[in-house]
């Protein structure tokens, strides 16, 4: 059911920043929710949730398949083909099968929804995604009750990514998602960014965002979703588990091993962007925390 | 052609490597503050520097077997090139220091993060080899000792390539390669070590 997630302030919860915020930024500012009931609204808050620009999310990305330069995949993507593109999903669902993209696009409502988004590098954006939930998807396609998990694949294509010619991770690059993440009303696949297709460096046509969880959760390019019993594996989860765990989840108490999580540069202050602190499940708290309840959050990381 | 370029080499003053030195280093941050270095301007520079050190480090060490093998004297440069190689170091901690963390956490960092911990510890043993870096020193402490204080310079080009080869995520060849051009430098002296016989005029 698309529309789920709602914005959470009114216009009369703003008002005084009201007058120059625009409609975008009001959407961006459900996250801000949870802040702005505890503690005075901060200008800086409002500041911080202004989309990042279409240049910048464009020529940022970490894309292994197409190089592991930030710029790499803004100039190697090219050379992928995303049209015609057949996502296979199978396991335990009700209607197996290879369906194009086209086909599944058909039977979905995109929408706009405006997300933070924070890499495990401790940087930042903020991005107006478009796409559809994929509780939506999994839906349609009937997942059966003995599923617990969602296991996504990106495509692998040699003669077009030539990061996979270097051992980086062990490809093709996988992720997973617990069944009720992958239900989240959050958990979307976008298709576009600003409201135009998205581009190939950030992961045409079709990719998973999961607002709450460190970016290379989010896994670009998706060619196969698979509904499984067991906890999938996840690539850079399988490549260092002790740096990566399945969850992945944004939180500022667990650093990663190698740099602290408790701030972020969020990308486009220039040269001397101070950090900001970095949230808790990045700013989607009171939205996702019941999902881990009874959970230590320090040991399932 | 060797001896061309020794002879030309003869006529060119050290002071030339200390002039042009700053340059690269004002030049990134002018990129960097015109917005001419992408989205991420600070670690770009950061991680500039960081990789300049490590030509740097591999130029110094390039100088003793460039000579012995090549017969390209280079000797007179070595000193400036050690000096601008603490520079760009501290250049890069800088960056890091005030761009990066912004003085977050600083001490947990070094303590906690391997990465940084080693790449610290570069940095500091490379402080006396630039305190010593005059002749007034070299006089003071003799040559034996200077050199041999000066042989720190093979754990810190270790550490060096160490630093890469932890700070990147996943199996990456660039560190791997930096990582093999500092040992293949450093084998080149392993006859010169303190306890093997000292056959070979040229020593350092």
């Amino acid at each position: 059911m698309a529309f789920r997630w709602k914005n959470t302030l009114t216009s009369d919860d703003v008002t005084p920043y009201a007058a120059y915020l625009n409609r975008r930024q009001l959407m961006a500012g459900a996250a801000a929710g949870a802040i702005a009931g505890a503690m005075p609204m901060a200008s800086r808050a409002q500041d911080a949730l202004e989309p990042n620009t279409w240049e910048e999310i464009t020529s940022y990305n970490n894309y292994y398949e197409f190089g592991t330069g930030k710029d790499d995949p803004a100039r190697n993507a090219h050379r992928l083909t995303i049209d015609p593109w057949t996502v296979r999903i199978d396991g335990l669902v009700d209607k197996p099968g290879d369906y194009s993209f086209a086909d599944i696009l058909s039977q979905m409502t995109v929408e706009e929804r405006i997300y933070r988004f924070r890499c495990v590098e401790a940087w930042s954006m903020v991005i107006p995604w478009n796409g559809f939930e994929l509780a939506d998807l999994l839906d349609w396609v009937g997942v059966q009750s003995s599923a617990r998990y969602v296991a996504f694949e990106t495509a692998m294509r040699p003669e077009e990514m030539p990061g996979l010619a270097s051992p980086v991770l062990d490809w093709p690059y996988v992720e997973g998602l617990r069944l009720d993440e992958a239900m989240h009303p959050l958990t979307m696949m976008a298709t576009g960014i600003y409201g135009r297709d998205i581009p190939k460096q950030n992961g045409a046509p079709m990719r998973l965002v999961v607002p709450w969880k460190y970016g290379f959760k989010s896994i670009k390019s998706i060619v196969r979703i698979s509904l499984v019993e067991e906890e999938p594996p996840a690539s850079w989860n399988v490549t260092n588990p002790r740096e990566y765990g399945f969850y992945s989840n944004v939180n500022p108490n667990v650093d990663h091993p190698r740099w602290s999580q408790a701030t972020e540069r969020r990308i486009g202050g220039g040269l001397f962007a101070k950090r900001q602190p970095t949230l808790m499940f990045n700013g989607y708290e009171e939205d996702v925390a019941s999902l881990y309840d009874g959970m230590d959050l320090s040991e399932f990381i | 052609m060797v001896a061309a370029l020794n002879s030309g080499l003869r006529r060119v003053h050290a002071w030339v490597l200390y002039a042009a030195a700053p340059f690269p280093v004002l030049w990134i941050y002018y990129l960097g503050l015109t917005g001419q270095l992408g989205v991420d301007p600070a670690k770009v520079i950061e991680h500039q520097l960081g990789l300049w050190s490590l030509w740097l480090i591999i130029a110094g060490l390039a100088v003793t077997p460039l000579r012995r093998f090549a017969g390209v004297n280079l000797l007179k440069f070595r000193r400036a090139i050690g000096v601008i190689t603490f520079f760009y170091l501290l250049a890069h901690l800088l960056t890091w220091l005030v761009l990066d963390v912004q003085f977050q956490n600083v001490w947990a960092d070094i303590v906690k993060r391997w990465y940084i911990t080693v790449g610290m510890l570069a940095f500091v043993l490379m402080v006396p080899l630039a305190l010593t870096s005059n002749n007034w020193s070299l006089r003071k402490l003799g040559t034996d000792t200077w050199r041999k204080l000066h042989k720190l310079v093979y754990p810190i080009a270790i550490l060096g390539a160490l630093h890469f080869l932890l700070l990147v995520k996943g199996f990456q060849w660039e560190p791997i390669l930096y990582a093999l051009v500092i040992l293949g430098l450093l084998a080149t002296r392993i006859r010169e070590l303190p306890w093997a016989s000292r056959s070979t005029p040229a020593r350092g």
